[in-house]
């Protein structure tokens, strides 16, 4: 861009920043949003300590349901299943909230007549989501797997790859729930049934191996089992569906999911461009 | 790149041509902006007055890049603000209507926000001072009075330095003193060479500042030049209170136009000082008291809302009175 070396005579002489990058707008909007979820008790009390709730009922879920069907991997799926619902919380369901209370507030307006562009916008205030999220899911799993004695993961690729799917799906999916939703308050209402379908259909709260075989085949087509899936695979080379296999058998075990989740990401993202609101409604 | 820069020395830093601007889609839409041309010069100040409802706002919105226009074109520093946003953002800056500030921010983590979306900032501390709100720096925005949280915005918006200033009503909501305060401001970056687009309501706003104005009614713009030049050919006013039963009939008062309502008379003349000589002189020799005499030249307040009734008289089929009742409160918010 030459236009800062062209600009005419009305440069005056005194202190004066840098230009503005993408990576510069995205660690303003960051730490701005990140300063507001720290003044937001709610908002951190949420994201905070109720996916820790959450694990001690899926640690007793889990158990209930190992005696039923023997063999069920209750360590492996218990901090599988806890990085699962920590990146739900923090990320889709914060996020949401995020979206709704700045845009209330007309700052997604105000935002947008600056220099960020409109993506930028949108990324910048997830940064401390996301951080957040990955950082807690970070602890929990590593934690949990030295803890548990838990094996290595086969494929950390896969494991990347699906959590890349997961987490853009999650920011396209606030980004259209926000759409639908009027106050932060209603946020709680209004990302129910993801967080429903998250949960109990994406094999997070329910493994889908203990689900009769045709419940199992329709929750492997919902939005986030894929990108939970894969992150599964990679961890412990299987799905459930079938014996575990190296790095390489993994790939083999990733096709479908990979190719769901992609699905799903891009119908999340074209929901997203389609019925996001900058501003609220008169 | 380097030869992308417009090669025109055109001094135009502002060029809409036949701008049209279409609200919703289909017959149901709202024809906001209907064909409006303007160019503002650089280092000018220009003002973009109109009723409520005039299309002052959608205009500017089109200049800012902000919407795409439905019809015609807008050229700011010779370049497209929609379709070239990345290249006029930077040398541009912009001021709502509204604020857009998270309440939990303090001012000055607001402008450090910003700093960094902005390219070219000056020091946040120079800006909140700029605008006399240095004290303020650690208030929190949700703290700050109205008139304090419009002069954030407008601190926002001088961050960068900008070329292009677009104020939309910079001064709504702010008491007498910091309107002062913020005039002052606006001229001092007029004298360094900062080209500003400003919509007020506030006719006195525009009569104190701007070097150019527009008037806009219906989406259209109705008149626009130089403050002399819009009040020009309109009539000065007398006015004054006859007392009851005087028995004396009205003088004739060559050139000037009389109304009379109940004891409440008008007078509309193009020739002040002579038709007001006639009409005292006619006063001291029948020896009647003139009560509330009041005598005034042609002032933008009258010029506009002249146009502005004389317009609502001329279009009514195409005015959006109809299409929009809830938005039209013509004339009730000049001052």
């Amino acid at each position: 861009m030459t236009t800062a070396a062209t600009a005419t005579a009305t440069a005056t002489a005194t202190a004066t920043g840098p230009q503005s990058t993408t990576v510069r707008r995205l660690l303003a909007l960051g730490r701005a949003e990140a300063t507001l979820l720290l003044r937001n008790r709610t908002a951190l009390f949420t994201a905070l300590l109720l996916p820790l709730v959450l694990i001690v009922t899926l640690q007793g879920t889990l158990s209930k349901q190992a005696e039923s069907n023997p063999g069920l991997d209750v360590d492996s799926l218990l901090v599988y299943g806890s990085v699962g619902m920590i990146l739900a919380f923090v990320v889709y369901y914060n996020l949401t909230a995020a979206y709704v209370g700045r845009r209330g507030e007309l700052v997604l307006k105000r935002l947008r007549t600056g220099e960020a562009r409109d993506i930028e916008i949108l990324l910048g205030t997830a940064v401390p989501s996301l951080t957040l999220g990955l950082l807690m899911s970070a602890l929990i799993g590593i934690g949990g797997s030295l803890g548990l004695h838990l094996a290595v993961p086969v494929n950390p690729l896969l494991m990347l790859v699906g959590l890349v799917l997961a987490l853009g799906t999650m920011i396209a999916l606030a980004a259209l729930s926000s759409a639908f939703t009027r106050t932060v308050e209603s946020a709680g209402i209004t990302t129910l049934p993801v967080m429903l379908v998250m949960q109990l259909g994406s094999g997070l709260f329910i493994p889908l191996e203990v689900m009769p075989a045709q419940v199992a085949d329709v929750c492997r087509l919902l939005p986030t089992t894929p990108a939970f899936q894969l992150i599964r695979v990679g961890w412990f080379g299987t799905d459930g569906s079938a014996p575990a296999t190296d790095f390489l058998g993994s790939w083999g075990a990733a096709g479908s999911h990979l190719v769901t989740g992609t699905i799903w990401l891009g119908l999340a993202v074209w929901g997203a461009v389609r019925y996001f609101r900058w501003e609220p409604r008169r | 790149m380097e030869t992308s820069r417009p090669s025109r020395p055109s001094d135009d830093v502002i060029e809409v041509t036949d701008l049209h601007r279409h609200h919703g889609g289909g017959t149901s839409g709202y024809h906001a902006v209907r064909g409006v041309d303007l160019t503002v010069r650089r280092g000018e100040l220009f003002a973009l007055l109109g009723t409520n409802g005039a299309g002052k706002t959608s205009t500017m919105e089109v200049i800012e890049g902000l919407a795409a226009p439905t019809g015609g074109t807008v050229r700011v520093l010779g370049r497209d603000p929609f379709t070239e946003r990345a290249a006029v953002r930077p040398r541009i800056g912009i001021m709502l209507q509204e604020g857009g500030f998270p309440g939990e921010l303090t001012a000055a983590e607001t402008g450090r926000a910003w700093a960094g979306m902005t390219s070219g900032a000056r020091p946040v501390a120079e800006a909140l001072e700029l605008v006399g709100l240095g004290h303020r720096e650690k208030v929190r925005v949700k703290q700050l009075s109205g008139g304090e949280k419009r002069r954030l915005d407008l601190a926002m918006a001088l961050l960068g330095r900008p070329e292009v200033l677009f104020l939309d009503e910079p001064s709504t909501g702010l008491d007498p003193e910091a309107r002062a305060s913020v005039w002052r401001l606006v001229r001092e970056l007029r004298a360094q060479g900062t080209t500003v687009l400003l919509t007020t309501h506030y006719l006195e706003e525009a009569e104190e500042l701007a070097d150019r104005l527009a008037i806009m009614h219906g989406g259209q713009v109705v008149t626009s030049g130089t403050v002399a030049e819009v009040i020009a050919g309109r009539p000065s006013r007398i006015s004054f209170e006859l007392p009851a039963f005087t028995g004396t009939a009205l003088p004739v008062l060559t050139g000037a136009e009389l109304t009379v309502d109940g004891g409440k008379v008008t007078v509309q003349t193009v020739e002040l000082q002579d038709t007001l000589t006639d009409l005292l002189g006619w006063a001291r020799h029948h020896g009647i008291a003139l009560g509330a005499l009041d005598a005034r030249s042609a002032s933008l307040e009258e010029a506009f809302l002249a146009i502005a009734s004389e317009a609502a008289h001329q279009n009514p089929p195409q005015a959006p009175a109809a299409a929009r009742p809830a938005r039209r409160r013509l004339i009730g918010s000049a001052r």
